[in-house]
């Protein structure tokens, strides 16, 4: 504290400079703020919230909640419906259908999030690259993904997967690449806009390199949208894996996972035993639509205008 | 700028598209896992006659050679030879195709027919009890995994109710299937004047087809709406309705035809899902289309019949989007002014 000469009053000190730490913390801080405004809003994107946490946690615990070994088959009690002791029944083996849609939300979550993780790095890379360079990295990143869009996502990865191999990290593989467009397109065109904003010609007077103007300084600003894409992008990409394993590519039996839960009890439907797919399924469905809605939830809160 | 130099500026710049799918096509070929060349020689084999067969497959040639070689196979159609079924794979996927079309379209036809009033309606009162259910719908709709519903139905329709056929094949095994023209069951049998097998196909389409829509009609509602929005919002609306037109008029002549245009857009990006999902209900229904072949073949390592469908429904999708394209050249006056 000082005395202000004039006044007579304690004033305080002029406050250090913020470093970018503390504005940061700042943005953030209000960002989660109107996020919760928002929030309170909308239901729904409330709900949405509360079922995605419920569906993170339980592939975090998973096996340590699992009311029955997921693995062990019981002839005795092959193809129960649902009951007080087996909530969604149990498949033509025995095994409990709740524990094994509990235990596949543990590989299709971490599908799903690991491919969506790659296509965000090196989507994101290959748009920063091509937005601020321009020229022949543009013309060639460019070709590159018109050529991955101009194939039908889903069948470019069945390519893919038949290619590489059939393994669950080829299916994180093939989901990445058909992502990957979105990603660098979006980072691309919110980069190319800024590439000569005021700011960006300061930092680089101020002896800022290129990559370091792209990472500290332009990235920041594609982050927004790019969240919005991401959420709305795990639910597809959830679609994608679990379309995959139901056609037989990347997870084996008797692995549980929610596509191949499907298809091993769409054999059971016409006779009657509806339980054995209707569960995974509407498991998935419900993913998918909760990752949706959180989008749909985002997107609101990052540009209104947007809301359809 | 003429319409038709319009056009073929269109088609002059899918040429480099078209030679990228062919390309990748290539690569996935050449990256198949194992040596077909001991896989070809069977289990018996001597490095000796590994070897001959390496040569006579040209595989111990440099890759640009063997590009090349793969770009003349193309040219004259050949795609390789199936291991399950024996045929070339061409004529395999010639033979099933009009299966796959059919359905796709109808589909089409049917999400289309829903969602475009869908969007209208829900754009004629923002926030009203059409357009939230719209919105809850096309969320819904866009979450719905394609073989679950495909099942859900079947479940329904075909175990429960009883409503719907078997779901083996196009036409039930007492009917025959029409003489062919178009190879579309619908169509022929149309042409054909043989209402009783049109009746036949349609319930076996019926549920397959309403399976895929659900999947599509989400995102062209969701266009329509935002682009009605947009269109009864501008200037030109105030004017038409200060005027003293109809309401029927301004709706449908003035905002719609505008509002169509970003729907024709998005018309590509639908093109890309159905086909994709195509595949799942296709094997859900046992469909005998190129989706069910493309995964039977996937489980029995058919490679050469995977990448043929892979090339195929690459090069119909390049297709279909550029018939977009054309088709927004020629909606759009303002294009041709432009350029």
């Amino acid at each position: 504290m000082r005395v202000d000469p004039t006044t007579g009053e304690a004033v305080p000190l002029p406050a250090a400079p913020q470093g970018t730490q503390g504005r940061w913390k700042d943005a953030a801080g209000e960002r989660l703020r109107l996020f919760v405004y928002v929030a309170r809003g909308s239901t729904t994107t409330m709900l949405a919230m509360a079922m995605a946490t419920l569906f993170v946690l339980v592939a975090i615990l998973g096996p340590a909640i699992l009311p029955f070994d997921p693995l062990a088959s019981n002839p005795q009690a092959a193809l129960q419906p649902p009951s007080a002791d087996h909530w969604f029944g149990t498949d033509n083996l025995g095994r409990d259908v709740f524990s094994r849609v509990l235990a596949a939300t543990r590989l299709d979550l971490g599908i799903a999030f690991g491919a969506v993780a790659l296509s965000f790095v090196f989507g994101s890379l290959i748009g920063a690259l091509s937005g601020y360079f321009g020229g022949w990295v543009d013309a060639v990143f460019g070709r590159l993904i018109d050529v991955i869009m101009a194939f039908p996502l889903f069948v470019l990865a069945m390519g893919i997967v038949a290619a590489a191999g059939n393994t669950v990290e080829n299916i994180v593989y093939a989901t990445a690449i058909i992502n990957l467009p979105f990603y660098a397109r979006i980072v691309r065109s919110e980069i190319a806009i800024r590439r000569e904003a005021g700011f960006v010609q300061a930092a680089r007077l101020s002896g800022n390199g290129d990559l370091r103007i792209i990472a500290v300084h332009l990235f920041p600003n594609v982050l927004p949208p790019l969240m919005v894409q991401l959420s709305l992008n795990l639910g597809w990409a959830m679609l994608n894996a679990a379309g995959l394993s139901f056609i037989g590519l990347g997870v084996r039996p008797p692995t549980p996972e929610w596509g191949i839960m499907v298809a091993e009890g769409s054999n059971f439907i016409i006779s009657g035993e509806w339980w054995l797919a209707l569960f995974p399924g509407a498991t998935l469905m419900l993913a998918v639509f909760t990752f949706n809605l959180l989008g749909d939830g985002l997107r609101d809160l990052v540009d209104p205008r947007q809301r359809t | 700028m003429s319409r038709i130099s319009l056009v073929a500026g269109r088609i002059a710049l899918s040429l480099p598209t078209i030679f990228g799918v062919i390309v990748i096509s290539f690569l996935l070929t050449r990256a198949l896992p194992g040596d077909p060349a001991a896989y070809f020689a069977g289990p018996t084999a001597t490095p000796e006659s590994i070897a001959e067969i390496r040569h006579s497959l040209g595989l111990d040639r440099s890759l640009p050679v063997q590009f090349l070689a793969y770009l003349q196979d193309l040219a004259t159609g050949d795609l390789g030879r199936s291991i399950s079924t024996g045929q070339s794979v061409l004529s395999d996927l010639l033979t099933r195709l009009p299966a796959s079309l059919e359905l796709t379209f109808l589909a089409l036809l049917i999400s289309l027919l829903v969602a475009i009033p869908a969007g209208i309606l829900a754009a004629t009162r923002p926030d009203g009890i059409v357009d939230q259910a719209t919105r809850f719908l096309v969320t819904a709709g866009v979450s719905l995994p394609t073989f679950f519903t495909g099942l859900l139905l079947l479940f329904i329709f075909y175990f429960k109710l009883g409503w719907a056929p078997s779901p083996l094949g196009r036409l039930d095994i007492l009917y025959l299937p029409p003489p062919q023209l178009t190879g579309f069951y619908l169509v022929d049998s149309l042409l054909a004047g043989d209402f009783e097998t049109f009746r036949a196909a349609l319930a076996q389409l019926a549920l397959p087809a309403i399976t895929l829509a659900l999947f599509t009609m989400a995102p062209i509602a969701r266009m329509t709406r935002a682009a009605m929005i947009a269109a009864l919002g501008s200037e030109y609306i105030r004017t038409a309705r200060a005027a003293g037109l109809s309401r029927r008029k301004v709706l449908f002549v003035y905002a719609l035809r505008n509002a169509l245009l970003p729907v024709v857009t998005t018309l590509g990006m639908v093109f890309s899902f159905a086909l994709g999902a195509n595949v799942l209900v296709e094997k859900v229904f046992a469909w005998p289309g190129i989706g069910s072949y493309a995964v039977d073949a996937l489980i029995s390592s058919d490679y050469a019949a995977v990448q043929g469908f892979v090339l195929t429904m690459a090069l119909l999708f390049v297709t279909l989007n550029l018939l977009i394209d054309i088709l927004y050249t020629l909606l759009d006056p303002r294009i041709a002014h432009e350029s």
